[in-house]
């Protein structure tokens, strides 16, 4: 219809940091694509200070926070952690300025790309702003260390939430939430408990619990019994990763962070690869897939299905693969044959 | 030839707690196995410890006189114990998380291996995971400190650390085992881990012949379901090792064929290697006893009684090499039960007997 035509041709900005190392390469190859698949974008390019930013505290500058907070719609690419003493971690202050609380990765086969497991189409809902992470620590007395893990109601409220509600809006059948609460009772019991809250409101998705480790001997064997799994951060990282694994690493898998009113960013999880950069073999997958999270998150089903469909096209051929891959195409080639098979 | 000395023949008291879910039949089983082979050990059994089933009022702590027990008996078989949870008992520390705190039981280890003729995705897997098994995670202290908002204190100290790498790295060299991985999250919890790091390294320091390496948990569980070969030796704070021991079974078969045991000074408990009650398969009768015969086996050698450890362990595995479908049991792919597995072992035991006689 006219107003979709409307839609697809009308203009809209986003933030792109390509980030450090393979980041500009496979940042261009996006760019290209994009391109090539008539998607109306403005790439506000953002890159990281050389020098920290008082007013962040961070390498990450002010200006690249608001860029974000104004398109509301990112992608980032791979960054090296500057060494920086005293100063916050790029993805920290990403994550905390931006409120970035929820890390969601669909784990899927890449048909003609094998590995040991098939079948594979899940996703990882990771709570990304508390837990293990809370960097509250002390030594008590010499040789003995407390580390504070911090569970809140309103945090895993607002995961869990999140969790079947990506579930309703797409497609899916079941969140099963991991834990720990036979030894954490309250801390996990709590998270769980507002897992229970939040299924009692889609009782079209079905809900199941899991204990952590039970969960990982499950992934390894039987993981296409899994649809959308929620958990608190630090079983979320470990989780999400090995999941990566299953179905290639995490050259492969796309990644996407959610903050407060919609805002999101999308990034390759993946690290800036210095063994390859500049030489023109990196795979740009991870950030392509990243980038049709991206696309849908803001409506743009089709353009983000096109891309896709492209991506998986050209590698399940087998024609063109970077090395990674087993192959021994160039980025460049390998994103012409993607460009190829756009519609 | 082994030499004993004398006395050595002489029956070994060791302390039996089947446990709840599958672990009366798994322990059944064991039993049954341990008076075919007749090896020198009597048990001394402990039924119904958790109290949690068939109505009775649950348990809230490990009766004293079965620490006792296992305290003068040094050596442990058990199944897995169920805790009551419920909105009344929120406070109740996992009875096995007690008796392991109880009795400093402070390594946890987990073998897992590919075993000849069970077809998996990876083969060729011979991973030990050695866990440390009291505090971290597992402090059991926590608390609301205003509504909804929970903490939860992991607690590493060096101490404990310590000894955890030292018998990592004992178990490694007695093992004839080329190298220790260190599992850690240094780069978030930097004290915490920080510190398990530290004594890893030191103790690593005194053993110039085992390779030594540090590994993120993330990046292990990757690793791990990618190209597990590359492990041997693993040592972990308490809750990776919980993870990533489960992630090993899993890669390895399952639960129900994973070995593993509890060793702290002087005391040892041997029980299925991952650790689970198996609530929905008790009385099922098809539980896999192949962890806990395995782990037997194990418990045996720990008893200096090597020859029917050998003899046990080429029996179990035995079963597994002829693949037998109506003898392996569904967790595994067959058609079978707890019982048939079991004669199958007893089968297997008598045949090598007759062979050698
Ligand atoms: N020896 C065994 N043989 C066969 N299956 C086993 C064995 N041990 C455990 N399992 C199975 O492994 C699964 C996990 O066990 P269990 O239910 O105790 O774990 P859990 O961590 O409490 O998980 P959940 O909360 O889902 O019950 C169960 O399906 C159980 O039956
Ligand atoms: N109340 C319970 N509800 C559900 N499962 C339970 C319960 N109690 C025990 N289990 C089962 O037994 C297993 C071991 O439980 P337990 O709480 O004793 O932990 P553990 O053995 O000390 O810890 P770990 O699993 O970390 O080794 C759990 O994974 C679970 O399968
Ligand atoms: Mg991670
Ligand atoms: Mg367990």
């Amino acid at each position: 219809s006219a107003r979709v035509m409307g839609y697809a041709t009308k203009t809209f900005e986003a933030t792109l940091f390509p980030g450090d190392g393979i980041g500009p390469e496979i940042a261009s190859a996006v760019k290209e694509i994009f391109s090539a698949a008539r998607i109306p974008v403005v790439w506000d390019e953002q890159h990281i200070g050389k020098a920290p930013d008082p007013r962040t505290n961070s390498m990450v500058t002010r200006e690249n926070l608001d860029s974000v907070l104004k398109h509301k719609i990112g992608l980032k690419g791979p960054m090296a952690t500057p060494i920086g003493k005293g100063f916050r971690s790029l993805n920290l202050t990403l994550r905390k300025e931006l409120d970035l609380y929820a890390n969601v990765r669909p784990c899927f086969n890449i048909p003609g790309y094998k590995t040991r497991y098939d079948g594979i189409n899940l996703v990882t809902v990771r709570e990304n702003t508390e837990g293990e992470y809370s960097g509250l620590e002390h030594e008590v007395v010499p040789g003995v260390v407390e580390s504070l893990k911090v569970i809140t109601r309103k945090a895993s409220s607002r995961i869990a939430e999140f969790a079947f509600a990506y579930a309703r809006e797409n497609g899916r059948q079941k969140v099963s939430a991991v834990h720990k609460a036979n030894i954490m009772k309250k801390a996990d019991g709590l998270f769980l408990e507002c897992c229970r809250e939040a299924a009692t409101k889609y009782p079209d998705i079905k809900y199941e619990e899991l204990i952590v480790d039970n969960a990982c001997m499950q992934l390894v064997s039987n993981p296409t019994q899994f649809d959308v799994l929620v958990m608190p951060n630090l079983y979320g990282d470990i989780i999400s990763d090995l999941c990566a694994g299953l179905v290639g690493g995490l050259g492969l898998t796309p990644s996407m962070n959610i903050g407060l009113n919609g805002l999101a960013l999308a990034e390759a999880v993946h690290g800036t690869a210095p063994d390859i950069a500049g030489k023109n073999k990196a795979n740009p997958t991870a950030l392509l897939l990243s980038s049709c999270m991206m696309l849908r998150h803001i409506g743009r089903k089709q353009d983000a299905d096109n891309i896709q469909n492209a991506v998986i096209s050209v590698i399940a051929e087998g024609k063109w693969r970077t090395a990674d891959l087993g192959g021994n195409s160039t980025t460049t080639d390998f994103t012409k044959a993607i460009i190829d098979k756009l519609e | 030839s082994y030499l004993p000395s004398p006395g050595d023949a002489t029956s070994q008291m060791v302390t039996l707690i089947p446990g709840d879910g599958i672990g009366p039949e798994v322990t059944k089983s064991v039993v049954d196995v341990v008076a075919a082979m007749a090896a020198p050990i009597t048990w001394e059994r402990f039924d119904y410890l958790s109290g949690s089933e068939g109505g009775k009022v649950p348990r809230t702590s490990v009766p004293k006189e079965i620490l006792d027990s296992i305290r003068r008996n040094g050596v442990c078989l058990k199944g897995t114990l169920f805790t009551q949870l419920d909105q009344n008992n929120t406070n109740t520390q996992s009875l096995n998380v007690q008796l392991r705190k109880d009795l400093d039981l402070h390594v946890n280890v987990v073998h897992g291996y590919s075993i000849p003729g069970l077809s998996t995705r990876h083969s060729g897997l011979d991973i030990a995971v050695i866990r440390e098994n009291t505090e971290g995670e597992y402090s059991g202290l926590e608390h609301e400190v205003v509504d909804g908002v929970v903490e939860s204190l992991k607690v590493i100290t060096y101490e404990k650390s310590l000894r955890t790498a030292q018998y990592a790295f004992e178990f490694a060299y007695l093992n004839h085992r080329k190298k220790v991985s260190a599992i850690h999250k240094a780069n978030i919890m930097k004290q915490g881990d920080g510190t398990f790091l530290k004594a890893c390294r030191e103790v690593a320091r005194n053993f110039p012949r085992i390779q030594y390496e540090e590994v993120i948990v993330d990046n292990t569980c990757m690793q791990l379901v990618t190209r597990p070969q590359q492990f041997d030796v693993m040592v972990t704070p308490n809750l990776y090792g919980n993870l990533v021991s489960n992630v090993v079974a899993g890669l390895c078969g399952g639960f129900g064929v994973v070995p593993g045991g509890n060793i702290g000074d002087g005391v040892a408990v041997f029980e299925q290697g991952a650790r689970h009650v198996g609530k929905d398969l008790a009385g099922h009768g098809v539980a896999n006893p192949t962890a806990t015969l395995l782990s037997t086996a194990m418990m045996l050698r720990h008893l200096k009684l090597a020859g029917f450890a050998d003899r046990l362990d080429a029996a179990v595995l035995q079963v597994y090499k002829d693949g037998d479908k109506s003898v392996l049991t569904p967790d595994v792919g067959g058609t079978g039960t707890l019982l048939r597995f079991t004669e199958a072992v007893v089968r297997n035991l008598e045949d090598t007997d007759n062979k050698t006689d």
